[in-house]
Formats: C-alpha cells, structure tokens, sequence
C-alpha cells in the first residue's frame, strides 16, 4: 500500500481518532499517577544532602542543609532574564529546589540551587530533622542535649537519651492539649450555656433573684474548676520545658531548640529501609489522624475528613427520602403528560446546573432568610449573635442536598422503571394495593437503584467545594460538630472540608511551598475517597442490571 | 398446598378473619393505601417545589434591582423658628431622618423634628461685635462642616455632632455643635476685609481648609491643621496661608477638593478657574473652562460625594457632572465634561449630593426637584414640589427622606424616596461608563469600597468576557479531543478494551475540580510558564507522529499486524503519544533557545504580549479536561446506539469504514453530538474552582491567550461571603447567579430536547 492509497482510505483519520482517545487515557491515568506518587510520596523520610554552594554573584562559598524536592532544566537566558548570575556561553542550566528548613533562623525556607555551583553531595548520617509545632522543619546535627541548661549527653550517646525525652515531652504535650482542647473547651462552653439560660430567663421576665443567685452559683463553680485545670495547665507546662537540644545548623552556627517544640525527629540518612516504611506507616496515620497545625500547612488532617463526612451524612439522611419519595411520585402517582415530561427535564437538567448557583441560594434562602428566621424564634437569647443565621453545618447538608437530589431522583427512577411490569401487575393481581404494591414489591425490588444513586449523590457532595465556601466550610474551625457536649451533633457549627483544605493551604497559605506536599496528600485521599465511592456504586449497578435480567427473564 | 393438620370431614372454623375485622382490615387497607397516595404525593411536589424555588428566590432577590424609583411629598412642616426670621442659609436632615437643621442668616441653628416641625433645641453662634453674618459655606455634606462669614472679613467654621444616648433603652440623638478650630472667628488672609461672596471649607489630608472668594474676584485660602497634645490634651492649631492670584470677575462659588490638589473657583459667567494649589507656596492657574455655553450662567454648582466630580446646573435647567481627566501625554489634568442629565423646566437653584453614592437632588426655578444618578448618567425622577423656586433641600444620609424649602413659602416639604439601587441600569452594568478618575469609558467590574466616596464599578461585561473566554478555550481542547475519541471508541474499539476505557474516562468526570484547579494552578501554571514551547511543539508533533506511526503500522509485514486485533490503534499508540510527549518535553529548552532568543515568555513580554502565570491557557487546559468526560460519554452513547443496520449497509454499498463514519454515522447521531456539545459548555460556564484556582482572577476584557479571567462564578465565590446583605452589589452578584442558572437550564434543556428527539428517531429507524 502506498502513501496515496493509504491516505485516500481514511486510514490516516482512524488513526487520528485513536490518537485522540489514546491522548486522553494517557492524561487520565497520567493525572491519576501524578497524585498518588505526589501523594504516597509525602510521608516517605527523603535523604537530606550536606553540600557547598558557591553563591554565584558573589562567588562566596556557604554550606548548605537541605532536602532535594525537584530538579528542572531551564535555559540559561530564562535564568539571566530572572536576575541569577549565569556565564553567557551556558545554554541549558539545571536547578534544584531545597528544602532548608529553619525558616526562623534563616528566613528561606525553599531556595533554588543551580548545579554547576554545587559542591560534592554528601549525605552524613548524623543529619537530623526534627519536626517542629511552629516555624516547620528544622535541619541540622545534634551537638549536645540539655536539661535545665546542664549538658546530659554528647556523642553516641545523645540520640537514644534524647528519643526517651522527647517521648516525655510529647506525652506531657499530650496531656496539655487533652486539657486544652477537652476539659477547657467543655468548661467554656457550660459557661457560655449559663449566660444563655440567664439571657434567656431575662428575655422571658422570668429572672428572680434566686434564680440569678443560681447562676452566679454555676459560673462561680465553673471557674473554679477552670482556675485548677489552668494550675495543672503552668505547671506541665513549666515541666515540659525542662529540656533542650543544640543542633548545629548550615554554616556552624549552634541553635538550641526546645524539646516541647519537637513533635517528631528522624535521621534519614541513618534509616534502614524497613525503619523508613515504619516511619511512613507512622507519618501517613499522623496524617490522617492529626490536627492541623500553623494555619494548616501542618500536621493532619483529620479535622477536614470528620467535617466531609459528617456533612456528607447529614446530606444523605436529608437527600434519600425525598429524593426517593419524588421520584416514586414521578413514576408511579403522577398523572404522565406533558407538563410530568416538563418537569422531569426540568429536574433533570438541575443537575447541570452550576453548583456556585446552588451555593448562593443557599446562603440566601437558607442562612439569611431560613436560619435568621429560626433565631429569631428559638435562640433570641443569643441576638445578635446569630447560631443558625450564620453559615454552619446544616446549611451546608441542605444546600448539598438539594444539589444532589436530581442525582437520587434519576437513579431511582432508572430502578424503578427497570422493575418488569409483570411482577407489579402480579402483585396487583392478588389483589395488593398500589401503595402496598409499591412498598411491598417495587420498591425493594429498586433498593439497590437508590442506593447507586445516593453513593453517586455522595460521591458528588464529597467533592464539591464552591458551594459550600458559601454555606458553611471554613478554613479552620475551632470545635468538631460532634463532642461530648449536649446535643452532641451540633449542626449550626462551621465545619472543615477536605476539598477546601486543598483550595485553602494551595493558594492562601503564607506557606504554598512548604504546605504543596500536605496538599497533595489531602488531594489523594480525596481523590481515593471519590473513586472507592463511584467504583461501588458502579458494582452495585451492575449487580443490579444481572439481576433484573435474570428476573425478567 | 400444604397439607392441613384437619381432616377433610370435619369441617373446622373458618381462617378467614371474621366480617367484622375483614371490614375494619380493608378500611386500614384503603387508608394506607391513601396515606401512601398523598403522603408521596405531597413529598413529591414539595421537593419539585423545593426545586422551582431556586429560581424564585433568585429572582426575588434580584427583582428589587429593576424596582422604579419613587420620590414624593410626604408630608409638610412649618418652617421653625417663627421668632427668627433670618432668611435659610442652609438645612441639614440627620441619620436617622428625625431631626433637621436650618441654619438662619443670623447665626442661629434651629434643630427640629422633621416629622411635626416642633423645635428641639435652638443654638446661637456668638457673632462678633458689631457684625453680622454675610456669607455661608459647606462642606461635602458626609463631614457635616460648615462656615459662618462675617461682615467684618471673619469666619467661623462650624461642625454639627450627633450624639447618641440610650437612657432606659430608647435611642435619644442629641444634635451638638463643635467648632474644629475653636470657637473664636479666624481670618484667613489679611487682604480681605469686605464680605466674602463665596465661602468653602474642606476637610481634607493635612488639615481644614476654608477659602474665601470676593465679589472683586480676590480668593483668600488658608490651610490649618490641628495637632492634640499628646500630654496636655490640648489642641494646637497651626495655619498656613496660601497667596491665590484674583480673578478678573466675581467669585460665585468656590470649591476645594479632599485631596487638597485643585481650588475651583466659578465667575458670576460660568466660567470655571482651576487652581493648581498641591504647592502651597506656588498655587497657580492650570486652566480656564466654560462651563455653559454663551448666554447662560452656572446658578448652582456641588462636588459629589468624594469631591471628584463637579455638577453644574445652569440658568437654562441644564445639568452636567465635570471631572478632571488626565492627559497622557502632557501629564496634566483637565476638567473635562462628562456627561449631562435629563435638564429640568427651570434654572437650577440648589444641588443636594447623597452621602454614600453617586446621586444628587437638583432643585429649580419652577418648583421642580429631580432625582440624578452620576455613575449610571440617569435622572431617575423629577417631581414638581412647589410652584415657587426651590431654595434649600436637605437630603438624609441614608438617603431616603429629604426637606425641601421653597424661597416665599413658610413651609418645609418632607419628601419620602425610594431609591436604593440607583447604578443598576441596563447601561450601568452591560454598558460602558466614564467612571470617575478614569480616562475614557470603560468596562469595570471593580466592587470593593474602601469608603463611602469609592464608586463602584459593576460592570457585567468583564465577567461575562472572561466567563466566554474560559469556556471557549476549554473548549477548543475539549471538544476535538472528546468527539474524536469518543467516534473512535463507539465505532472502531473492540469490545473488551472499550469495556476499560469507558469507565475510566467517564470516572473522570467525578474528579472533584478543586484537584483538577489545585493541579493547573500550583502544578501546571509553572511548569508551563518555563516550558512554553511544549504547546506549541506538542500540537504539531503529536498529531504529525501519530500519523507515521499509522503508515508506519500499515506498512509492517501482515503477519506481525495480526498479533495485533484491528480495533486496538488506541492501545498501540498509548507508547508512541508518550514517547511523542517526552520528545516535545525535552527539545523545549533546545526550541526556546533556538527561537526566542532562550525564553519564550520572555520574548511574548518582547513582543508586546502580556503573559500572566496563571491565564486562560491553563484554564483552558484545566476545564478542558474537565469538560472531557462529559462530552465524551455523551458522544460516545450517540455514536455507539447508531443502529447497525445503516452502517452495515454502507460498508455493503463498498464505502470505506471512514466513509462509513462521516456520511452515516455522524450525520445520524450529529444531534448528539451537539446537544454533547451543548452540556459541556454549559460545564464549562459554570464550573468555579478550576478557574478560582488557575486563572489569577483579574477581571480584564481581552480574549489573550495568556491573560488571566474573571468568570461570573469564580466572582461570586470570592465576593458573595464578603458583601453587605441587601446591597447593590449583593443583588448584582445574585442577578450573575440569576444569569448563569437561566444560561445553563436553558443550554441543558435544548441540549435535553435534542436528545429525546433523536432516540425516538433511532427507535423509529
């Protein structure tokens, strides 16, 4: 076959085609592999180079600490262009970005390294990383370990003694942050209740005297429980701050850092590979179940995973009855006609609808109409300060809900108008109801149909973000909505969201670079998140179809 | 049947329920059967209902944008102060529309209820000896100053405090008077000792400024500025007076704006002095403007809010707003006209600016007062109040009551207005419009307020620029990539690798976009602004090498070609795109060297070509491949339910498969393919983070390539948790919701009756 004739076939226009499609899975699949290297990648304890740099404007040579994130090869020009001294004959330059740590020693935390000016890299085993509360990662080699001021260890002997303190300080941090968190936070909040109640019976006219001694009572109790707890908070605090350790940083200059400011410390030089994969399973549980910390770039997550889901649950409890419940009316008790057809493309194509619409709405029928009208009615004793008339967890629910009803509504329909006909007329036939027809027969027979469609709604809920910015996700919230406290769920509450955790730490964050790493995290579970959900409700639908096909036959 | 425990014979009792239960079971029967008919019922239209209410409430919350203006004469006053009866020199309302104030030519401040007329309280300003008041000056109406003249060349500027008290729960407003520069008369320049005629004070940067304008045309000015002691609490005043040449007419009117650049002063003709006055020791005249044409003379002129823009309204009714315009070449700005208004039946006696906004009150010669708008260049309404000219009018600050006095009437008319979103004209928000400051007219989405003088700027274009521009890029990367694939997978792909690749593909469109933006954005944004030349390559290269490896492929031996199943090119070609990407990724740096001089961006920038980080390529990449998914499966389910039959007897008729493709196939299943078109369009308008994320979100109207955009939705997200419940600009952001859901149903719905249409004819064929 010749060159004409091929191209004469269409042959040349297949092969386009396919390329088209080959074009897109390599950017599915690509996307996907992008994530999860980046993200499994995270928590893995990366070796940290030792290396001289010799500065090239000046020529000056400095000593340098730091973790390799990538390595890029630009043109010598873009570099020039950018400020950077390169040799005009260069034409290619490769570059590295380090991690340095010490951003409080020295201020930049990321720095660009160009190789011609590196100097051989070592990687001594002594290195450590510590993981700090504030200020992020620190760099450097233990020089000696404190208490009170007085050396304790050096040498061979300093990393195991300094292990055994460091696990001291952090059980003492444990227990701060227990009392902190748990039993401060529940005290604050029964007293703000007292000053609801006591606002409350005033508003009512109901405030006699006793009734204020009664509360004065409550408050007094309260704050003398809360003067203890804060003793008991001085005075672990006083002795988590027993020891230190001096670390030798880039350049020689010694820095000593505070045990209470280390939350973990590793040497990843000196790691086998079976302590590095332990470390990993630590750091990626740390992950899932830790507190953010330093405006997130920090830290866990855990916080954002109980928000979306918890705010997923609420949204399901609300979407699966009436998203159900219409859809039998549109199948089954509606009169079928043209104004049904309207209504069922017009319910339909809500689905396609932008969800920033949704949002709005949301924020201003729900939060400001609905929710001030509620205040209004059951909490006056809070006025002005709004509990429902202000984004918070319900809203949220309920604008997801909405979104995802279309979704439920179809699916359902999809089952219900699968069941064969013959089992329903059967069921009529001796002499059922329709109602009992319908709930006895039809509707068990289409359970799984409801259930595709309710994971789809999930799926589609978990990973929306715009909407909800409007609704009720914040970038920090102080309180999960479930605790120890009455009502337990509590749904006026601001939640977090993994889906805007990554918009969030991405692109508001005072630290985009150091945070990138714990972003792609968050995005991989996710994204794992998401496609376990489809996947499932993929499963069940194909179970579902086999079944129907064995049944109606 | 199950055997029974009874023997035939013996008949037992029925297991029927008895006659009674049967009845009172069927009665249960029936009403569950009716609780489930409108129990369902009722759900069922509640959530249809739930679901209208979308655009119901969007709309109501929109609708107040189109709502008239009105403005009437509500009630009328008595002019207080019966015992006074100095002429008004001038009226104020307060905040809260209860207490005005009139200020008499005798140096008494009457403070009434502006609802019944009965005097509160009355002040007296201490006069100087002998003296007696011959002039009277204001300023900008929010800074609630104003200054007495005397007949002995003295001033004394004044201030009126509202202070506000709650004794036993009820709100009691206090009108007080404050004097910024001490409660003795000042002089501002020793020259001047007759009568001013015209009189201004300003508080600006660096201090107060009064001036003072004589019928002989001299200006007097002086600028003084207070300093509280830090230890004595003592307020030191210090002045500096500045020498203004005279000139050659009579001085009307005198006005100073707040930054204390410029000193307008009018002649008796309309002509308009501007004083260059930034150097205190050097003020000079920048240039001389008519302001009326021959003939007629100005009879009233005001600064609006800000002290930007000058109103002028004329002895013929006329009403223009002025404002200084730069000129780019020489530096210098000049007082340019800008826009007039709808001109009133008689001379225009008195301009009332609102407080917070762009509008005005004009009042006339015949009794007529009009109600203008700067920004959207609108008068919105004229009454006719009096039948006498109007003297004095007095709007409140939050600008829904105003006194109006007519000069021979003893009485106060009290209008009632409501206006509260007087910018939102069709030529407001789609129009273009000479915003204050600005050089020409322009398209500006530009809603922060730093304070009350700041004009908004909301302007829809931008958005819906940037909304199209977005869309269409995605597009143009989606739509190609998605039909061709989705023709190929439908029609040439064997079964079981299109039983993976459909999925996988559709599982695409479940991606939450907060990743697919989080990626463009911190990921792609960067690598591409260093590796420009990857495009550009790549869409040349990719297309190209795909096509050897295809003639590559027809021209190996036929036994090595059958280890190979047709229906598998995809699968083939996955290694040879990847090799292809990588070539392109690696000859990059080699490209921008050899052609643009070693940076690509570098040589955009070069070549006049704005390149911001994050632009409309990266979003464009982003929702493209957002968009993919969708357009995709629907295609493919268009392409691939194409009955058999009419292809199969087109490759019977000897047509090639290709042939086949494009005379049979597409033309049967080209309504889905559009309304496939159709929905990811509708996607791509509407989706918000991706575009939050990846395009820098300035709202710019351009459609470069390398430009960032502002799209309606990402607008919303960011501006929406910010904004004041119930203002203009939280109406507009519900009115570009409104937009966007109306654009996107009505897409969908289209797109919708395509398809139904084209499944009844596959079903007919």
């Amino acid at each position: 076959m010749n060159m004409k004739k091929w191209w004469k076939s269409g042959a040349p226009w297949i092969w386009l085609n396919a390329g088209a499609i080959s074009i897109s899975i390599i950017m599915v699949f690509g996307l996907l592999l992008l994530i999860l290297v980046r993200g499994f990648g995270t928590f893995w304890p990366h070796p940290v180079v030792q290396t001289t740099y010799q500065v090239p404007a000046t020529g000056e040579q400095v000593e340098m600490i730091g973790e390799l994130r990538r390595s890029e090869t630009l043109t010598g020009q873009a570099l020039r262009e950018a400020g950077v001294a390169i040799p005009e004959d260069q034409l290619l330059v490769t570059r590295h970005l380090f991690k340095l740590g010490n951003r409080d020693v020295t201020g930049r935390d990321f720095t660009y390294f160009i190789d011609d000016f590196l100097g051989e890299w070592r990687y001594p085993r002594d290195i450590t990383v510590l993981e700090r509360r504030e200020w992020g990662d620190f760099f450097g080699q233990p020089v000696r370990l404190l208490e009170e001021g007085q050396v304790i260890a050096v040498g061979d002997a300093l990393w195991p003694e300094f292990q055994e303190r460091l696990n001291r300080s952090n059980r003492l941090f444990d227990e701060l942050r227990q009392i902190e968190r748990r039993d401060i936070g529940n005290i604050s909040f029964r007293l703000e209740r007292v000053r609801l109640d006591q606002r409350r019976a005033e508003l009512r006219g109901t405030l006699t005297p006793e009734l204020e001694a009664e509360f004065a009572a409550r408050r007094a109790a309260l704050n003398a429980e809360y003067a203890t707890l804060q003793e008991r908070l001085n005075a672990l605090r006083a002795e988590s701050r027993r020891d230190a350790l001096v670390m030798r940083v880039a350049g020689g200059e010694e820095v000593t850092v505070r045990l209470d400011q280390i939350v973990n410390a590793w040497q990843p030089n000196n790691m086998s590979v079976l302590a590095k994969i332990g470390f990993y399973v630590r750091d990626f549980f740390n992950f899932i179940f830790g507190y953010p910390r330093e405006a997130n770039t920090e830290g866990g997550i855990f916080p954002a995973i109980f928000g979306t889901v918890v705010m997923v649950l609420v949204m399901s409890i609300i979407v699966t009855p009436f998203g159900v419940l219409a859809a039998i009316y549109l199948r089954e008790y509606a009169k079928q006609g043209v104004l049904l057809k309207t209504i069922r493309i017009s319910v339909y194509n809500l689905a396609g609808v932008p969800s920033i619409v949704f949002g709005v709405f949301g924020l201003g029928f729900f939060v400001y109409v609905t929710g001030g009208a509620i205040d209004r009615a059951f909490y006056p004793e809070a006025l002005p300060a709004p509990t429902f008339g202000t984004p918070g967890l319900f809203w949220a629910s309920l604008t997801l809900a909405l979104l995802t009803l279309p979704v439920v509504i179809v699916s359902t329909e999809e089952g219900l108008a699968r069941i064969p006909s013959t089992i329903r007329q059967g069921s009529l036939a001796l002499g059922a109801t329709k109602g009992e027809t319908l709930w006895k027969v039809v509707v068990p027979l289409a359970t799984p149909a409801m259930m595709t469609g309710l994971i789809l709604a999930i799926a589609r809920a978990a990973g929306e973000v715009a909407p909800l910015m409007l609704v009720g996700v914040v970038k920090l919230a102080p309180t999960l909505p479930i605790d120890g406290n009455f009502p337990f769920l509590h749904l006026e509450r601001k939640i977090m969201h993994l889906g805007f955790h990554i918009y969030d730490v991405g692109f508001q964050s005072p630290h985009a670079e150091a945070a990138e790493q714990l972003v792609y995290a968050t995005a991989l579970i996710l994204v794992l998140l998401i496609v376990m959900l489809n996947l499932t409700a993929i499963m069940i639908r194909n179970r579902l179809r086999e079944k129907y096909r064995a049944e109606g036959d | 049947m199950s055997a029974t425990p009874h023997p035939p014979a013996i008949l037992g009792p029925s297991l029927l329920p008895n006659p009674e239960r049967r009845q009172k079971l069927r009665k249960t029967r029936a009403f569950r059967d009716g609780l489930s008919r409108h129990g369902v019922g009722a759900a069922g239209v509640g959530v249809i209902l739930a679901l209208a209410l979308i655009f119901v409430y969007l709309f109501y919350e929109t609708s107040p944008l189109l709502k008239p203006v009105s403005m009437e004469v509500a009630t009328e006053v008595t002019v207080p102060g019966d015992d006074d009866l100095a002429p008004t020199v001038h009226l104020t309302l307060d905040r809260f529309e209860t207490i005005g104030g009139r200020f008499s030519a005798s140096g008494v401040i009457t403070f009434f209820s502006a609802d019944n007329g009965r005097i509160l309280s009355r002040k007296q300003v201490t006069l100087p000896d002998g003296a007696t008041v011959t002039a009277f000056g204001r300023s900008e109406s929010r800074k609630s100053l104003f200054v007495y003249g005397f007949s002995d060349g003295s001033m004394l500027p004044l201030r009126v405090d509202y202070e506000q008290t709650f004794p036993q729960g009820v709100r009691v407003i206090t009108p007080m008077l404050a004097f910024p520069l001490g409660d003795e008369p000042i002089r501002v320049s020793g020259g001047i000792t007759g009568n001013y005629s015209a009189l201004t004070l300003v508080d600006g940067r660096g201090g107060y400024v009064v001036a003072g304008g004589t019928d002989r045309g001299a200006i007097a000015m002086a600028l003084f500025s207070t300093r509280t002691n830090m230890f004595t609490g003592a307020v030191e005043i210090s002045r500096e007076d500045y020498n203004l040449p005279a000139i050659p007419r009579p001085v009307q009117q005198l006005l100073v704006n707040e930054s204390l650049r410029n000193l307008f002063a009018i002649d008796d003709q309309g002509t308009l002095y501007n004083f260059d006055i930034i150097d205190g020791n050097n003020p000079r005249l920048v240039e001389q403007v008519d302001l009326v044409p021959e003939g007629v003379t100005v009879t009233a002129a005001e600064f609006l809010v800000g002290s930007r823009s000058l109103i002028v309204g004329g002895s013929d009714g006329s009403l223009s707003q002025w404002f200084l315009v730069r000129d780019e070449e020489t530096g210098i700005s000049h007082m340019t006209r800008i826009r007039g208004f709808r001109a009133q039946p008689g001379a225009i006696t008195f301009i009332e600016p609102e407080y917070s906004r762009k509008g005005f009150l004009a009042g006339d010669a015949t009794g007529a007062v009009g109600l203008h708008y700067a920004t959207s260049s609108v008068s919105l309404k004229q009454i006719q109040v009096a039948d006498g000219p109007i003297s004095r009018i007095a709007i409140s600050p939050i600008n829904s009551r105003a006194l109006v006095k007519t000069e021979d009437s003893a009485a106060l008319q009290v209008l009632a207005i409501d206006n509260p979103h007087p910018q939102t004209s069709l030529s407001g928000l789609w129009g273009k419009v000479w915003y204050e400051g600005r050089g020409q007219p322009e398209f500006i989405w530009q809603s922060s307020s730093a304070d009350d003088a700041f004009e908004s700027k909301l302007s829809l274009v931008p958005l819906t620029i940037g909304t199209l521009k977005a869309a269409l890029f995605a597009m143009l990367l989606a739509t190609p990539l998605a039909i061709m694939g989705a023709i190929y997978t439908a029609y040439f792909m064997s079964q079981p690798m299109r039983r993976i690749v459909k999925p996988s593909i559709e599982l695409m469109e479940a991606l939450p976009t907060v990743i697919l933006g989080f990626l463009a954005g911190i990921w792609l944004a960067p690598y591409i602004e260093n590796n420009l030349p990857i495009l550009f390559v790549g869409l040349l290269l990719i297309p190209f090498g795909v096509l050897v490896a295809g003639f590559a492929w027809s021209r190996l031996p036929q036994n090595f070609r059958n280890f190979v199943p047709p229906g598998w090119e995809g699968a083939l070609l996955i290694p040879v795109v990847i090799a292809l990407g990588w070539i392109t990724v690696t000859s990059s740096p080699w490209i921008e060297l050899a052609f643009f001089n070693g940076s690509m961006r570098q040589w955009l920038t070069d070549v006049g070509i704005p390149y911001d980080q994050r632009n409309a390529l990266i979003v464009g990449l982003a929702m493209g491949f957002a968009v993919i998914p969708t357009i995709f499966s629907i295609t493919e389910d268009a392409v691939f339910n194409v009955p058999r039959h009419l292809t199969q007897g087109s490759l019977a008729l000897g047509a090639t498969p290709w042939q086949t493709v494009v005379g049979v196939v597409l033309l049967t299943a080209s309504p889905g393919i559009f309304s496939a078109v159709m929905i990811g369009f509708g996607r791509a308008v509407g989706e918000t983070m991706i575009v939050l994320m990846a395009s820098g979100n300035s709202p710019i109207v351009n459609f470069n390539l390398f430009e960032g955009m502002r799209t309606l939705a990402a607008n919303i997200a960011v501006e929406l948790p910010e904004t004041a419940v119930g203002s203009t600009h939280f109406r507009v952001l519900f009115l570009s919701a409104l937009v966007l859901l109306v654009f996107t149903f009505v897409i969908n719905t289209v797109a919708e009756v395509v398809r139904q249409r084209l499944r009844q004819r596959y079903a007919s064929l």
